[in-house]
């Protein structure tokens, strides 16, 4: 059919992990090393054609296994999952930032990817000059950017500014301009990864005005997403990935329902596996009762922990690891941070791997499912690491005084128990 | 629109038109390259003169006053500058190619472009510290009162074997660099021990003749030869075999270049 902008079939994408190396890239002596290592094995004992133990170390991992799915033009779809489920490496396939280790996809339209704002983005150059390299990396000549300069300054609000240095900017002047470049391509097909999890609320509110603007003009969007109300409010089918599998495809309500029923809490994080290039990194994250066991589901009042790995790659100074309990409203509970009862903290920090642990507020949370947002950085400030829904558990609310006639969740953001004084008077 | 197929191991057949599509992004990456180089610097784009100004004044007098090598009959500053301009160059591209890759490492991960873009507009923007230094070439020429012959005509031709030899050194290390970034230890030798065995400091000529041959499988050799005949009209360095030698040479540096980017670049996100 002609309307089907976007056919992946059989898509798949190996990666290959390493378990011993500690850096991400091949250093030539190691090469050499192992090669002389494996040609020495078939020296001593040429008959054995087992595989040399140097390679044992290397690990195959499929990030996508046999994808296939059709988008027509105009649709907006939702990709969602949990993360490590595939959703970015799909939609890096898709804009061709890597290719495929099997199937394939084709493609009828121009396609531009908001993977991350701001990339492209120089701190020494002004916001004016930014904005024609950012455009132009992002496929953009130099008229259009012309053309559209006047229109991209309004949007992000920084007139003021054009001639700073964007390293001056503060993160939302700084956000709001890469927002505001990445929203004024006119690509066919827009693939946005999880970018409207920045800003205040008024720009979020936007971006996704923005994004309306979008689907209106006929374009094909897909949208990955943690946010279930963006992806209720932009999408009309929506597609679940977990383990690099496709688990559904359909309408938004009913995916999203699928996926957030209760058959999607998960306690752990698995080790992510180092990251060179990142200032901050979050390794593993998981959800720990006082035995050490892991645990995805807490009785009210109960003792539970959360146990976070994280990597500092260069010595830091300032910089907090913070935690955000969200409910499945999206709305955020209480937000958490490693210095806010450690002024010590705040020095500088050096590189290594650091191990983390804070207890789960469960005196205060009310029953329900809660998933926890990361980010590791400067306080209001750069983030180095951000994610999302790392962990989900659910909290259920049995306590002693709860008797059978409390058939409902009790109402309120949060559940406390107040020391109530009663007396005969 | 044409259909766009994404499939393994495909070689695109679009890469080519690709790169006419982002044709601006050489532009814009050269031009980010030169705005942040001289940001926050007090004399500027004056570093892009001072610096080889003062390896040419080194070298007039070591090897020109102190060593008392032959000068061809030009004045000795002269006889260095013409050779320190395509030198120069290519140890500039070379050097600015290698890292270019990991120094964006950030915009592979993140957008698709012809990685072939990057590379190149390293390779460019030193050939803009050229143009500026050639400025000095001109300086050095009045002031000795120097006038070129009609030789100078084929001087077009062989800035572009020059920037061949530097796009062919630049794509191979700046590929072999991602995976291993051992080559980032080799650049700054190969500069260094290049400059020394290139014939920047002294003609040609005083290489044994039958050594000619040998001597010119450093193609830069070729490339030198060829600036100081086009430049000064000195014969005496010139050396027809040893320079279609280096020709060949550079033609090879540059297509292995190439086929060996486009066999490596499809990679470059996964394991940068």
């Amino acid at each position: 059919m002609s309307d089907t902008i976007i056919r992946v079939e059989n898509l798949g994408k190996k990666y290959l992990i390493k378990h011993q190396q500690q850096d991400s890239y091949t250093a030539l002596r190691d090469v050499i090393t192992d090669k002389v290592k494996s040609l020495g094995k078939k020296i001593i004992s040429p008959w054995n054609h087992k595989q040399s133990s140097t390679y044992s170390t290397t690990e195959e991992f499929w990030a996508l296994k046999d994808i296939s799915f059709k988008v027509k033009q105009g649709e907006v779809i939702g990709i969602i999952g949990r993360n490590g489920a595939g959703k970015s490496t799909l939609l890096k396939i898709i804009s061709r930032i890597t290719e495929p280790t099997k199937g394939r996809i084709r493609i009828n339209g121009k396609v531009a990817s908001l993977l991350e704002v701001g990339t492209g983005f120089h701190p020494e150059l002004t916001g004016r000059e930014n904005i024609f390299l950012n455009g132009a990396i992002l496929g953009m000549g130099k008229a259009e950017i012309k053309r559209k300069f006047d229109e991209i300054v309004a949007f992000a609000e920084i007139e003021k500014f054009l001639d700073t240095p964007v390293k001056r900017f503060s993160s939302g002047m700084y956000v709001r301009l890469a927002f505001a470049v990445a929203a004024h391509l006119e690509p066919e097909i827009l693939l946005v990864d999880e970018v409207l999890a920045v800003g205040d609320a008024a720009f979020q509110k936007r971006c996704m005005g923005k994004m309306g603007e979008v689907v209106q003009k006929g374009r094909t969007i897909l949208f990955v997403s943690h946010k279930m109300d963006a992806i209720r409010r932009l999408c009309q089918s929506v597609i679940l990935l977990h383990d690099g599998e496709l688990i559904r495809k359909g309408p938004t309500e009913t995916v999203v329902n699928h996926y957030l029923s209760g058959t999607n809490l998960y306690a752990e994080l698995k080790d992510r596996g180092p990251a060179p290039g990142k200032a901050m990194h979050l390794r593993s994250a998981k959800l720990i009762d006082e035995k050490l066991n892991i645990k995805d589901n807490f009785a009210k009042n109960e003792t539970g922990y959360v146990e976070v790995l994280y990597d500092i790659n260069t010595s830091l100074e300032n910089v907090h690891i913070v935690c955000h309990f969200v409910d499945n409203e999206d709305r955020i509970i209480i937000s958490t941070g490693d210095c806010d009862v450690s002024r010590r903290l705040h020095q500088k920090r050096e590189s290594g791997t650091y191990k983390t642990k804070f207890k789960i507020p469960t005196d205060i949370l009310n029953e329900g499912e809660y998933s926890l947002i990361f980010a590791l950085g400067v306080p209001y400030g750069r983030i180095y690491d951000r994610l999302t829904d790392v962990v989900r558990f659910s909290l259920s609310d049995s306590r002693e005084g709860n008797g059978p006639e409390y058939i409902q969740r009790r109402p309120g953001f949060v559940l406390q128990d107040l020391p109530w004084e009663t007396e005969t008077t | 629109m044409k259909e766009l197929v994404i499939e393994a191991g495909r070689t695109e057949r679009q890469y080519w038109k690709d790169l006419w599509n982002y044709r601006e992004l050489f532009y814009f990456l050269a031009w980010r390259d030169i705005l942040v180089r001289y940001k926050q610097t007090v004399i500027g784009i004056l570093w892009a003169l001072i610096r080889p100004l003062l390896i040419m004044v080194v070298f007039t007098v070591v090897f020109g006053k102190l060593a008392k090598l032959p000068s061809e009959g030009v004045p000795y500053p002269i006889l260095v500058f013409a050779a320190m301009l395509p030198w120069q160059f290519f140890a500039n591209a070379f050097s600015e190619s290698s890292n270019s890759l990991i120094g964006n490492a950030n915009l592979i991960s993140k957008v698709y472009f012809p990685r072939l873009v990057i590379p190149t507009s390293s390779v460019i923007v030193s050939f803009v510290d050229f143009l500026i230094s050639g400025i000095i070439l001109i300086g050095l020429m009045l002031w000795y009162n120097f006038w070129p012959s009609w030789r100078l005509i084929a001087l077009p031709a062989l800035i572009a074997v020059a920037f061949a030899a530097a796009m062919g050194a630049g794509l191979w290390i700046s590929a072999l660099n991602v995976k291993y970034r051992d080559f980032r230890y080799i650049v700054p030798f190969v500069v260094q021990f290049g400059l020394y065995i290139s014939p920047v400091g002294f003609s040609s000529s005083v290489v044994p003749e039958q050594y000619r041959l040998l001597y010119s499988i450093n193609p830069m050799v070729g490339v030198i030869d060829g600036f100081r005949w086009a430049i000064l009209g000195s014969d005496a360095s010139f050396y027809l075999p040893g320079f279609l030698l280096s020709i060949g040479l550079v033609a090879l540096l540059l297509t292995g270049g190439l086929w060996f980017f486009r066999k490596t670049e499809r990679t470059f996100a996964d394991i940068i």
